[in-house]
């Protein structure tokens, strides 16, 4: 067996400096094992040896070095790569022959620490400028996007048998059926929490009937479509995101791009088109549970179900239904759209899947507010 | 060579869930040694190494690693036993979001009591020993694929692990990048004693690193050869082995292959 794995086995005394001066020279002994769990004992104080000879010749002895490995190697070169006057140099002398030939691997001049690098702050003028240039790029992909999208989705509508239906339907079950159980539980608490933070201070006027007509118009109107939409943007919009992004760092999409399929119509036309399909749909549905909610709250302030919905059926009308249900088609192409953009705008890399899913929701409900906000004043010019 | 087992792989049954990979192996591995694990595609050899570095568990049997079963181990026995070794996954597995340095640095900063000025120089040489030591502050998605191999080679060292498991080693790199490997591997193991376990189908390098190589093969689920690479080229008796390190495919083995 060989010295280093003899002294492997027989497991050796934990690295050990010793210093001395002879001649006018600083003599370092080193000994034991030096490896990254021992060295950490002997490295400061073999620099800080170094450092207070500076114009001395140093000799590091290491004949009684039992083993040294990469860590013990660094260490060496760390004393070795110091700049110092050519009559103060320091050797290594003794180094078994196996640890010396892995010292010889590097030269110590070339592991010298660089200067520390102070990082040139921008000038002002030129951060706008760089956060313009960034944002105006994002801007043109997201119209080029825009465009692609524009252009598939008319190619959908006239070639309806060209479509991937049964990628649509898939879509449509993970957007839509496996939504529902969120979604009613969300809507019914906000019918719940609507009504009983209404009905407190209304009591007082002996007003309670006409919470029917504030939960009925509010939730129809605008919370149920913004909600519904809202959870549609944290279930499926970075689900859509992140499975787009990953394709796209496992180099899928580039595999579509090669085999001429459009990554767009082949991934991002389905999507759409089962977001669009579903949101009306889970609107109705958050619309009704939320009203049951509210209603249910109501029976504890002595007003019945029957008097509630008859309440809501005199002021609520259809055209309220259907002003909620407008916002629903754009809201999921909103949200389908940014989902799916973020996904092909993904990085390489493992956390690029992560930032990707968080940009498409924080997009998302940034716009479907200002959508949401566009659409309040149309219906008021239009006196909806 | 002296024979001083460091790994002991003993009555090792293996498989995903009906499907028995190998059933009932023994052998062991000796301090020091380039230890290549070879077979066709499909026959269980990147299995049979997660098994050795302990990520799955065994149907059956016991590996042992420096004398403790990493089988059984668990909290402080196995984290001693994941000290001793290094592994190199084939796709290199480095963190995408961390600079080629930092993740070596990653398990010094973890392990020892280092500084961060000693970590850096331990770091950068690892670094330069696999030649991207101009590379330390790219990220992992600078770089090419045969790049990140060796940067996760040089992370495995990164504690001088005992033993190294390397994964595919050299797929994806050119041919003088790959010998330049082989090398590395070769004067690692003989001026540190480290044991490598290899995971390999590069006949050239196989010639050139391995002091011992198994041959695992799908059909008989088992080791069907195993020695000095040269001397089973030149005398083994059976067909598959001679087959395999002739670079040869029969009627036969292609029809079994498909």
């Amino acid at each position: 067996m060989s010295t280093a794995a003899a002294a492997r086995t027989a497991s050796p005394p934990a690295a050990s400096l010793s210093l001395s001066e002879v001649e006018g020279r600083r003599e370092m002994r080193l000994a034991g094992r030096l490896d990254a769990y021992s060295i950490s004992g002997v490295w400061p104080d073999a620099r800080a040896a170094l450092d207070s000879a500076p114009d001395r010749p140093v000799l590091v002895e290491a004949s009684r070095v039992e083993y040294c490995d990469g860590a013990g190697v660094a260490m060496l070169v760390d004393l070795l790569r110091q700049p110092r006057p050519p009559a103060a140099q320091v050797v290594v002398v003794g180094l078994k022959p196996q640890f010396k030939t892995l010292l010889d691997q590097f030269d110590p001049v070339a592991l010298r620490a660089p200067p520390r690098e102070h990082e040139e702050r921008l000038h002002t003028v030129a951060e706008i400028g760089r956060a313009a240039l960034i944002t105006g790029r994002d801007m043109r992909t997201q119209v080029a996007f825009i465009g692609e999208t524009s252009a598939a989705l008319w190619f959908a509508v006239t070639h309806p048998h060209r479509i991937r239906w049964k990628d649509v339907w898939y879509t449509c079950e993970q957007v839509g059926v496996n939504a529902l159980p969120i979604v009613a539980l969300i809507s019914f608490l906000l019918g719940i929490i609507l009504a009983f933070q209404s009905a407190v201070p209304m009591k007082q006027f002996g007003a309670e009937i006409f919470v029917a007509d504030l939960v009925g118009l509010s939730i129809l109107r605008e919370l149920g479509p913004l909600m519904t939409a809202i959870l549609l943007a944290g279930r499926s919009g970075a689900a859509f995101a992140a499975e787009i992004g990953t394709m796209k760092v496992n180099e899928e999409l580039n595999a579509l791009t090669t085999m001429g399929l459009d990554p767009v119509r082949f991934l991002v036309v389905t999507r759409i088109i089962a977001a669009v399909l579903m949101m009306p749909l889970l609107c109705i549905f958050a619309d009704l549970v939320g009203i049951l909610g509210g209603a249910l709250t109501m029976i504890s302030f002595n007003i019945p179900i029957g008097a509630f919905l008859r309440e809501v059926d005199s002021l609520v009308d259809i055209k309220d239904l259907l002003a909620g249900l407008a916002k629903a088609p754009v809201f999921a192409i909103l949200i389908a759209g940014i989902g799916c953009l973020r996904g092909l705008q993904t990085q390489t890399g493992a956390s690029a899947v992560g930032i990707s899913a968080t940009r498409a929701v924080v997009s998302s409900i940034i716009l479907l507010v200002v959508v949401d906000g566009i659409y309040a004043f149309i219906y008021y010019l239009l006196d909806i | 060579m002296p024979t001083d087992p460091i790994i002991r792989v003993e009555h090792f049954t293996a498989g995903y869930e009906d499907n028995v990979l190998m059933r009932d192996i023994n052998f062991t591995v000796n301090r020091g040694e380039v230890f290549v694990i070879l077979g066709g595609s499909g026959c269980g050899k990147s299995t049979l190494m997660k098994h050795m570095i302990g990520l799955y568990e065994p149907m059956a049997g016991a590996v042992y690693i420096d004398g403790d079963d990493i089988v059984t181990a668990e909290g402080d026995a196995r984290r001693a036993i994941l000290k001793k070794i290094g592994v190199m996954y084939q796709s290199g597995a480095l963190f995408g979001s961390m600079t080629l340095l930092e993740n070596i640095r990653l398990p010094l900063e973890e392990y020892t009591s280092l500084d961060d000025e000693e970590i850096d120089l331990i770091a950068q040489m690892k670094l330069k020993l696999v030649g991207l030591d101009a590379f330390s502050g790219h990220m992992p998605s600078e770089i090419s694929g045969g790049m990140q191999k060796r940067a996760a080679i040089a992370r495995a060292m990164a504690l001088d692990p005992t033993i190294l498991f390397l994964d595919e080693p050299s797929a994806g790199l050119d041919p003088i990048t790959s010998a330049e490997l082989d090398l590395l591997i070769i004067r690692l193991a003989r001026s540190l004693h480290i044991t490598f376990v290899i995971v390999t189908h590069e006949l050239a390098s196989i010639y050139t690193v391995a002091d011992r190589v198994i041959m695992l093969d799908k059909r008989i689920k088992g080791i069907i050869a195993e020695g000095d690479p040269k001397v089973l080229r030149d005398t083994s008796d059976n067909p598959w082995v001679r087959q395999f390190f002739c670079r040869e495919a029969t009627p036969d083995t292609i029809a079994e292959a498909a």
